[in-house]
């Protein structure tokens, strides 16, 4: 048997470790074990601040899962290639002026599969998405602009479907959809139809909301049971012959995001949960805003069904989309008056304070577990996996 | 949630911890190895270690199964993926192991068709579906996994399947336990029985570790009282001064296992003379293949396998993980060039592979949990 060396990836990750850590002291083999498990645990957050480079040479589905391989991705090519200050903030929609007015900006492609699933369809999604983009950088959404890819042969009586969808979900939300794009590609291509929005809003109030202005002693609260959407689409496509009386719990949340923002102006930051789940957004607080941020497991809402699927494919809850969810970041000594406001709200009844941001290690996350333990709640790199046993 | 809350309670985690706790002699040091990579889950993703106190260590074993597969194999695997008319299927855990050519991830971006599944069977239901590919799966796993993969080739003989066979990586996990036992760097007090392997093996072929190397084995649940439970019976052995085989998961696990899977096991698979495994290098008797009976399901036989051995990269110390020498963070390369992101060795890939779960759930200063947690809290 002959042994090979293997291959040239691993070599240049090694090279790139050395160079950036030739001059670090070596571990103290004597010295206390928590002190060197220290200057290890310094040393990766060191490399974690380092610029992200994307390793791979062909894009793969974790680029595409919101977790730490799509933030790679977008802030190694895109934010390089087109950096500016209204960029780099990185936020659900950009804030910008026109002429005396400040707008929000914000686009979203939808890729849904199945289509149609229980409690929506990727029409609603569509319009929902991009409406929720804009609510939660405190604009008041108006207008949307719609791009569909549809496939060779996909059915008129499908696309009128989601045509009603999206025309009633623009109602539900007080928006206009107001142009729009058509292109379709030959059979094979695409995966039935794709659509892409794209979103104004309007400032009515003075505020800027973002991750990064959370501070110690802010609250974290999420608007409603997580979970919800993934887990539904998951069951939906049929692969797990598992089944729950689980809805998406796609939904517009400029009404709910209005209410609060009457009641609690010490909102810093809203975030609603999409892909990778409550989990990202709790850790791009950490990251944008330099801080720590503890919560607990106890205090998550999360439905049973949504829960005990997620117990038997071995993935977290915390990670699994949603696409009706807040999460809300709130001066600590408003947070009762910023839950009385969610709960106050239909699509709120169940919101609930997660946790708070601490003067804790900056740039993480802590959970106390159910079981009374801590642990730490990183990004995903991709989708979560289920595991095998 | 009944099933799972009654087993994370954690008043009768705090009863536990103290008991734990009052065990202790002063002075001593206690280690005790979790063999199975879902115990190190487990372990932390609850947070279990803050229920220890600081003379109770944990050290993490062998049983990962996509941990021990060593990088020629998925290179193997990578080849048969990328013969012609080859769908190979594969459960997700091993998506992102790396071989020296990047992974199975890297080859579905690069065209090669490599599908997940959640359960051999669905590999056969593709290989009905797609008359016209060779259908390939890569089995991974210890006794916990073996059977579902001898009922699949059992199946596919008895729908006379012409398109489908299996890429046999099945490990068995007495001779890695005997081999870490027979390690001379490593000094341990017991062990935490791997639970899942045990409802197929039972308890048993453990009965040596008590007899010849004098150490107990608790025999563990995968709630996390199931574990603090089996480190409280570890603890109370060495109180007493016995060294025997315990079954705390016998909700689960019968003495003597199950022998409708070993009968299956034994009946479609064998063991090889020797395997390599990822670190450990090659064990004896340590892996299981296809029987000849069964061979037209057999991948090594049906496709031309090229069998190179990859030599793990120099920096990357997977094997000292594996036995528990180091813990994760002593790896040098841990968390710098090797994260979940870009994993260099495969504990770092699979949920329950050691450095995997340090990074993602207990990349954290023990000592200053209490400062994290509770300082300031406003």
């Amino acid at each position: 048997m002959t042994t090979q060396k293997p291959g040239g990836w691993i070599e240049q990750a090694l090279a790139e470790h050395d160079e950036h850590h030739e001059h670090d002291e070596p571990a103290q083999r004597e010295g206390q074990v928590s002190d060197r498990e220290q200057q290890v645990l310094d040393r990766i957050d060191k490399a974690r601040r380092r610029r992200p480079k994307v390793r791979e040479e062909r894009i793969t589905m974790s680029h595409g899962a919101g977790g730490k391989a799509t933030h790679t991705l977008i802030e190694a090519v895109f934010l390089d290639a087109f950096r500016n200050p209204l960029l780099e903030p990185l936020e659900d929609a950009a804030t910008l002026q026109a002429g005396s007015a400040r707008v929000a900006l914000t686009t979203d492609s939808y890729v849904v599969s199945p289509l149609f699933f229980p409690g929506g369809d990727i029409g609603e999604l569509a319009i929902n998405g991009t409406v929720n983009d804009l609510a939660v950088s405190g604009a008041t959404p108006r207008y949307l602009s719609a791009g569909f890819i549809l496939e060779e042969g996909f059915p008129v009586a499908d696309l009128n479907r989601i045509a009603e969808s999206m025309r009633d979900a623009a109602a539900a939300a007080g928006v206009q959809i107001v142009t729009g794009d058509t292109k379709v590609v030959q059979r094979g291509k695409a995966d039935g139809c794709y659509i892409n929005t794209a979103g104004v809003g309007v400032f009515e109030r003075d505020i800027t909301l973002g991750v990064a202005h959370a501070r110690p002693g802010d609250a974290i609260i999420v608007s409603g049971p997580i979970g919800d959407h993934g887990v539904t689409i998951m069951l939906a496509r049929g692969e797990l012959d598992i089944e729950a009386d689980l809805q998406s719990d796609t939904a517009p949340l400029n009404g709910l995001v209005a209410g609060l923002l009457d009641r609690a102006p010490g909102v810093r930051a809203l975030r609603d949960a999409t892909r990778g789940g409550v989990a990202t957004i709790l850790n791009e607080i950490a990251k944008s805003a330099d801080v720590g941020v503890l919560v607990s497991e106890d205090d998550i809402p999360v439905r049973p069904e949504v829960r005990g699927a997620a117990e038997l494919l071995g993935i977290d809850p915390m990670y699994v989309a949603c696409e009706g969810r807040l999460v809300v970041v709130v001066d600590g000594d408003q947070a009762d008056e910023a839950l009385a406001a969610l709960r106050a709200h239909p699509l709120g009844t169940q919101a609930s304070v997660i946790g708070h941001v601490t003067d804790g290690p900056p740039g993480l996350v802590h959970l106390k577990t159910a079981f009374g333990g801590t642990r730490i709640v990183d990004l995903l790199v991709g989708d979560p996996l289920p595991r095998i046993c | 949630m009944r099933f799972v809350d009654e087993f994370r309670d954690a008043d009768k985690a705090h009863a536990l911890s103290a008991k734990i706790a009052a065990l202790c002699e002063p002075g001593r040091q206690y280690k005790f190895m979790e063999v199975c990579g879902g115990h190190t889950h487990t372990i932390y993703k609850h947070g279990l270690e803050d229920y220890l106190p600081e003379s109770v260590q944990l050290v993490h074993g062998p049983g990962c199964p996509v941990c021990v597969i060593p990088m020629g194999r998925v290179d193997d695997a990578m080849h048969l993926a990328a013969q012609d008319d080859v769908i190979m299927t594969s459960f997700g855990d091993m998506m992102r192991v790396p071989g020296s050519r990047g992974s199975f991830f890297d080859a579905k971006a690069a065209g090669t068709d490599i599908r997940m599944v959640y359960s051999p069977l669905d590999s056969l239901k593709i290989a009905r579906n797609n008359p016209d590919k060779r259908v390939v799966f890569m089995a991974i796993g210890f006794e916990t996994t073996a059977p579902s993969t001898a009922m699949t080739i059992m199946r596919a003989a008895a729908e006379g399947l012409e398109n489908f066979s299996i890429f046999c990586n099945h490990v068995t996990i007495i001779p890695a336990i005997k081999a870490i036992l027979d390690s001379p760097d490593l000094r341990l007090d017991g062990f935490i029985g791997p639970g899942h392997v045990s409802t197929v093996i039972g308890c048993r072929p453990y009965e040596f570790i008590a007899a010849d190397y004098g150490k107990p084995v608790v025999v563990a649940g995968f709630e996390p009282l199931d574990i603090l439970q089996s480190i409280y019976m570890l603890m109370l052995q060495l109180s007493e001064g016995r060294s025997e085989i315990e079954n705390q998961y016998a909700r689960v696990v019968p003495w003597d296992g199950n022998p409708v899977a070993l009968k299956v096991i034994g009946e479609t698979m064998q063991l090889r003379p020797y395997f390599e495994w990822r670190g450990l290098g090659f064990i004896s008797h340590s892996a299981l293949s296809v029987r000849e009976q069964y061979a037209k399901f057999d991948a090594e036989l049906l496709f031309d396998v090229p069998g190179v051995r990859v030599a793990d990269p120099k920096a990357c110390q997977c094997g000292e993980v594996l036995k528990g020498v180091l813990k994760p963070w002593e790896c040098k390369v841990f968390g710098t060039a090797c994260t979940p992101e870009t994993p260099i060795g495969t504990c770092m890939v699979s949920p329950e592979g050691a450095c995997a779960a340090y990074y993602n759930y207990g990349r954290m200063n023990r000592n200053r949990v209490a400062e994290v947690t509770i300082g300031s809290r406003p």
